[in-house]
């Protein structure tokens, strides 16, 4: 308002609405925002979203509650193991069904270096689109030596459908654990070498610090979930307060901002790389011996009831609500709290009063996968 | 508050509290107030639809947390077809898309919600599609052009698989 009032004598401050995407590259799939700017500040932001709505909902209260595994897998198509634990932990959950502490441990690895995937995509893409073109070719190198080790495991690069109700499809394969262990070695010495390009960068810096700057108790209300969340200072992480899998035996830290800004959201995904590894190396090393699968019915069949199960994907609180009537062997309801969607929703607050050039600095930083957003 | 909680149950490690429409908003400002509660983060609001139901046909779920005291809740309400149910917009404004996704799928009468727009589906679609009675294949292109050669034909459908 201040420009407008400021140019207000010599230049017409007529709004000028400028439509960007859906067929846009930098947001890193089909998103569509229509922005209205004043000279090249924006006034106001609205998100359009839907354009890759599959009614995956819909669909999976018509399959039966294997079948839905492989449907979660193409919701965020950059996370799918994460997305297979959280809706197998939910089926648990309702059936009360024991998981082994192997199964545990090796979800925990799959999912910490399914972290370090989306994360690795997050930071060449963001860094992509801001110009730093030699971080998404570093980045990718490594993300690729994960998808060998999933590749490994169960035969697939990016939708695994790796895990089952009440444990895992296949035990991991013999010397799998050492590969996890040299890529846990080969990843430390590589996070230096983002850091060394980015952290200090003139440019960097100033693309990013103090653009988005949103304040912890904003952040809560809008519910920014995961790293967005915790970059305002608000040390809210799933592993912590409710444990899943086996982060209930493991040691971490849970990194947090203090400004609250892009640059600070960048940090603190940039810690958790340092954090799943060391996540993985104590799962690796401490994996124990034992069955894969617990004690699951032939046919799964959960009691009437319905149950709200979160876990924390690399982008958020990932979170799972099902409803059982306790007599078709599909759920009666389905329900995702996709992290991306909620994350999205804060981004018409974080853009008012930035250039047209930051909007894109910030789709990057919420991180957000529109297979999920859409479902 | 006396009365404005209709029921509470406890099941695989869930609290749920059913609470009457016209009370939602004050036992949502409670929880959210309260020193012992502080649910102040909106992790979902959803809903299930039950037809045969005579007590409302819809259930609409709000999943609260407590980003202090790291506790979890969920406030249930029964509302019938066109019974009007209040946005918690001001309470957690984090429920605006999620209200938004319940009216665009369920249809749900949700009042003094600061932007009711579908936000899924296109905004010209007709029918709310995570109905029970919404067909799983959907209209497909027909609807779009012409909603009552759409009905005809899906009537024709029936027949002919009862025949």
């Amino acid at each position: 308002m201040e420009t407008a009032i400021h140019h207000g004598a010599m230049f017409d401050t007529n709004e000028l609405v400028l439509n960007m995407g859906p067929q846009h590259p930098s947001t890193h799939g089909v998103l569509r925002v229509v922005l209205r700017l004043d000279g090249e500040k924006v006034v106001d932001a609205d998100v359009v979203i839907g354009y890759l709505h599959r009614g995956i909902e819909k669909l999976s209260e018509n399959r039966n509650w294997t079948q839905i595994i492989l449907l979660t897998d193409r919701m965020d198509y950059v996370a799918a193991a994460t997305n297979n634990v959280g809706y197998c932990e939910t089926v648990e959950k309702l059936m009360s069904l024991e998981v082994p502490r192997r199964a545990r441990y090796v979800r925990t690895i799959l999912c910490e270096l399914q972290r370090i995937a989306s994360h690795c995509l997050w930071i060449g893409t963001h860094a992509m689109d801001i110009g730093a073109m030699t971080v998404f070719l570093y980045a990718f190198r490594e993300r690729e030596l994960i998808l060998d080790l999933f590749e490994e495991f169960c035969g697939a690069r990016l939708t695994y459908n790796s895990m089952r109700i009440g444990g895992l499809p296949l035990d991991i394969p013999p010397g799998w654990d050492k590969k996890v262990l040299e890529f846990c070695t080969i990843m430390d010495s590589k996070i230096g070498e983002y850091e060394e390009l980015l952290t200090h960068n003139r440019i960097w810096l100033e693309r990013t610090k103090g653009i988005g700057v949103i304040s912890g108790p904003d952040a809560v209300a809008l519910g920014l979930s995961g790293p967005p969340l915790r970059g305002s200072g608000v040390a809210k992480d799933v592993r912590k307060d409710e444990p899943y899998a086996a982060y209930d035996e493991m040691e971490f830290d849970v990194p947090i901002g203090t400004a609250g800004d892009t640059y600070d959201r960048y940090l603190v995904r940039l810690e958790e790389f340092r954090q799943s590894l060391r996540i993985i190396r104590q799962a690796t090393e401490g994996l124990p011996e034992g069955p894969i699968v617990g004690k699951v019915p032939r046919l799964i069949k959960p009691p009437a009831g319905e149950t709200y199960h979160a876990i924390e994907s690399p982008k958020g609180e990932l979170g799972y609500f099902i409803v059982s009537d306790g007599k078709s062997t599909n759920p009666y309801r389905f329900r995702v709290r996709p992290p991306s969607f909620c994350n999205l929703q804060g981004l018409r607050t974080l853009v008012r009063g930035h250039l047209v050039a930051d909007v894109v600095a910030l789709i990057g930083s919420l991180d957000v996968v529109l297979g999920e957003v859409d479902r | 508050m006396p009365g404005s909680v209709a029921h509470v149950s406890y099941w695989v490690g869930d609290w749920t509290i059913v609470v009457p429409v016209d009370k939602l908003i004050a036992a949502g400002r409670h929880l959210r107030d309260a020193p012992d509660a502080l649910f102040d983060f909106c992790s979902d609001v959803t809903a299930t639809d039950w037809p045969p139901r005579a007590d409302g046909r819809f259930d609409v779920v709000y999943c609260l947390f407590s980003t202090r005291l790291r506790h979890r809740i969920r406030i249930k309400v029964k509302a019938a077809e066109h019974q009007p149910v209040p946005s918690v917009c001001d309470l957690w404004p984090a429920a605006n898309w999620l209200e938004r996704e319940v009216y665009d799928m369920f249809g749900v009468n949700l009042t003094g919600h600061p932007d009711r727009r579908r936000i899924l589906m296109p905004e010209d679609w007709q029918g709310f599609p995570e109905r029970k009675d919404y067909p799983l294949e959907g209209p497909g292109e027909l609807l779009m052009e012409n909603p009552l050669d759409w009905l005809k034909l899906r009537q024709a459908r029936e027949e002919a698989d009862i025949e």
